[in-house]
């Protein structure tokens, strides 16, 4: 456990692009928005972009997860080898999570303001991505273990995988949207919670037999 | 002793050639009720059931919507646990279900969404409204299309089952949190348009066509899946004896 | 250790080889050959746990597997990839081994540089120094000398024999032969088919099923 844990964190101190592309990304699609449609700046769709914006940096972030891992045959040699794959498959999901969900929790905030967010509702945006953000991590982890074989499956990726995004997009920006009408955000909390804990009930053991469909696949 | 018979009888369920012999008589009984059932309450209900209120005659559409749309959401839960099975007891019968509800399903959605479009159309006044329901309709056909993508994307035939089963079963799960999650988005964002079929107190002469044309359609479905079954597990068995003896028997006769 | 009983690996409904019945114990080193697509790679992994569709049996202890895809990570050095590959194991990271390893595979001067950096023959020598390392008794190598020079080969040579004496087991597949004494042949041929022409539908007919 804790050597999986040094080795991701000694990959992901040397490929910091996958830390900072998906963040400038999401910078560079935000400032492509709102330069396309101006009007969205400090008016009711502002959350729903953000969170719309969010999704698709997940999205792209996704196809990496298990991409190196699989065609250097560090996958394979962690189902041959870890005493508990579950585990190793838990570690990758959560350093990806770390990666991109986490940063998101820090950057949404400053997205909001460059949407025109009112200040008092970017506690509420970090809140949403921290509670949100696990649950594209899971579910993607799914998609991305199933896809992994495929040269190009980025495609294929998003249609399994956006839609059941849904469920986390409606009440994460429900609950940036409820922050900014000054009303109670507890109904959406317990959603995102919900939705987040679900999915991690299902995500390790469905990815894990998704990696073993990949790699049966050579 | 009985866990070996109920090993055996595992075996037996599985076994395309079991299941093939067994359908024989099923076909028939589910295509000619699908053909009744579907006759009698397109008549009944375009010809003979009271028009509404409110709408007129343009609610006759709910006879052809409410089925499809009820049998779009089977056929997925269907897939998911048919895929279920298959993972957990390595069935390989369920992929041929599988494969027989997906294209039915994806067309069935379609037809749903189409005909809610058309119904909507007099209703709302627009072709295209997003009401709760056609979101969580669309939102299904998106997850029949990520099925159909991952399948044609996988050669080999097992581990097409397998993903396929895998994706059909995290999608079944999470079709209550997406009804759930558009419902509340629905009550949000439209309080005010009022449902479709939540009539208070639908009059028996409405309801009971439409009984009969959502049997027809679960009956039409049964008859399609079955069809469809039975010749994909010829086709996959085409080398074996029993297939050709059946063949021959057929040709005979 | 490894004991096989009519074992064969299907792909696609296909069965790949007649059926393989072998008992390897401990010191063996057996050479598993057979012509390109007999099925020597899928049978490695089927041992290794990593592909699922076959009949008959098979039993085995933890094995050490290497496949085509090495499984260092390009990012890390050899000594990092050392660790995370014994944490498996459930063993810490010793410095002085994984040099002496290195030092034994001649790709010590390498030792702290990111594997992505390497020729393909050098990854494989740091791949071999793994070997060295790990607690497994048995080995699973597919095309171990692929990119390998003739000093390399002759290491690994000497690694497999000294690992066998040690009361280890290698399988080995392979089309070039490699210099160790005493070995034991596997060869995978071609399925044969039923004479009645039938082919295989990769389903389980129940027929079958009873008469078992």
């Amino acid at each position: 456990m804790s050597s999986l844990l040094r080795r991701e964190w000694q990959v992901a101190l040397r490929a910091k692009g996958a830390i900072i592309n998906p963040v400038a990304f999401l910078l560079l699609s935000t400032t492509l928005f709102v330069i396309a449609a101006p009007d969205t700046v400090s008016s009711d769709a502002a959350a729903g972009i953000l969170w719309t914006l969010v999704l698709l940096t997940q999205l792209l972030a996704l196809d990496a997860m298990y991409r190196r891992d699989f065609d250097s045959g560090v996958l394979e040699q962690t189902l041959v080898s870890a005493q508990v794959p579950f585990v190793a498959v838990l570690t990758r999901i959560f350093m990806q999570w770390l990666s991109t969900g986490f940063i998101m929790v820090a950057v949404g905030p400053a997205l909001g303001i460059l949407l025109g967010l009112p200040a008092e509702a970017t506690p509420a945006i970090a809140l949403a991505m921290l509670l949100g953000t696990p649950a594209l991590s899971l579910l993607g982890s799914i998609g991305a273990s199933v896809t992994v074989g495929f040269s190009r499956g980025g495609v294929i990726l998003a249609l399994l995988v956006m839609p059941l995004f849904l469920p986390t997009l409606i009440f994460g920006a429900g609950l940036v949207a409820a922050a900014e009408a000054g009303s109670s955000v507890m109904p959406q909390v317990y959603a995102l919670s919900l939705i987040s804990l679900v999915a991690l009930a299902i995500a390790p053991f469905a990815t894990l037999a998704g990696l073993k469909i990949s790699l049966e696949m050579q | 002793m009985l866990s070996a018979s109920l090993k055996r009888l595992w075996h037996k369920l599985g076994s395309p050639r079991w299941f093939f012999a067994l359908t024989e008589s099923w076909v028939k009984v589910a295509g000619w009720s699908a053909l009744v059932l579907l006759v009698w309450g397109t008549i009944w209900g375009l010809g003979f059931a009271p028009a509404d209120y409110q709408q007129g005659n343009s609610f006759r559409i709910m006879y052809v919507h409410v089925p499809a749309a009820m049998l779009a959401q089977s056929l997925y839960i269907g897939m998911g646990v048919a895929g279920f099975i298959g993972l957990v007891w390595r069935m390989k019968l369920t992929d041929v279900a599988i494969s027989a509800c997906l294209p039915l399903g994806m067309v069935i959605t379609a037809l749903a969404l189409f005909s809610g479009s058309v119904w909507g159309r007099p209703t709302w006044g627009s072709w295209w409204e997003w009401d709760g329901r056609t979101v969580s309709t669309l939102v299904l056909f998106f997850l029949y299309v990520g099925i159909y993508a991952l399948r044609e994307a996988i050669a080999d035939q097992e581990l097409r089952a397998r993903a396929s089963a895998l994706i059909a079963m995290v999608g079944t799960i999470n079709i209550p949190i997406i009804k759930y999650s558009v419902e509340w988005w629905n009550t949000l964002h439209q309080p005010a348009s009022f449902g479709l079929t939540q009539k208070p107190a639908m009059p028996s002469e409405m309801w009971l066509p439409l009984l009969v044309m959502v049997l027809g359609f679960y009956a039409f479905a049964g008859f399609i899946v079955l069809v469809r079954m039975r010749t994909e597990i010829l086709n996959r068995e085409l080398g074996a004896r029993w297939v050709r003896d059946w063949v021959q028997v057929r040709s005979e006769r | 250790m490894l004991t096989l009983e009519e074992l064969v690996c299907e792909r696609d409904g296909r069965e790949l080889f007649a059926p393989v019945s072998i008992d390897v114990r401990a010191g063996d080193y057996v050479e598993l050959t057979g012509a390109n697509g007999a099925g020597k790679s899928t049978l490695l992994r089927t041992l290794a746990g990593l592909h699922s569709r076959y009949s008959g049996a098979f039993d085995s202890v933890d094995c050490l597997f290497q496949g085509h895809r090495l499984g260092l990570d390009g990012l890390l050095t050899p000594l990092e990839n050392f660790a995370w590959f014994l944490g498996f194991e459930g063993r810490d990271a010793d410095r002085e081994r994984f040099l002496d390893a290195l030092q034994r595979t001649g790709v010590l001067n390498k030792a702290y540089q990111p594997c992505s950096e390497m020729s393909a023959g050098q990854q494989r020598r740091v791949a071999m120094a793994r070997w060295l390392l790990s607690s497994r008794s048995l080995w699973l190598l597919d095309e171990p000398l692929t990119a390998l020079d003739a000093s390399a080969q002759q290491v690994m040579a000497k690694i497999i024999v000294e690992h066998c004496q040690a009361g280890g087991a290698v399988v080995c597949a392979t089309h070039s032969e490699l210099p160790v004494a005493q070995k034991r042949l596997l060869k995978l041929e071609a399925t044969q088919r039923t004479p009645d022409g039938s082919v295989h539908s990769g389903y389980r007919d129940f027929a079958k099923v009873q008469d078992e």
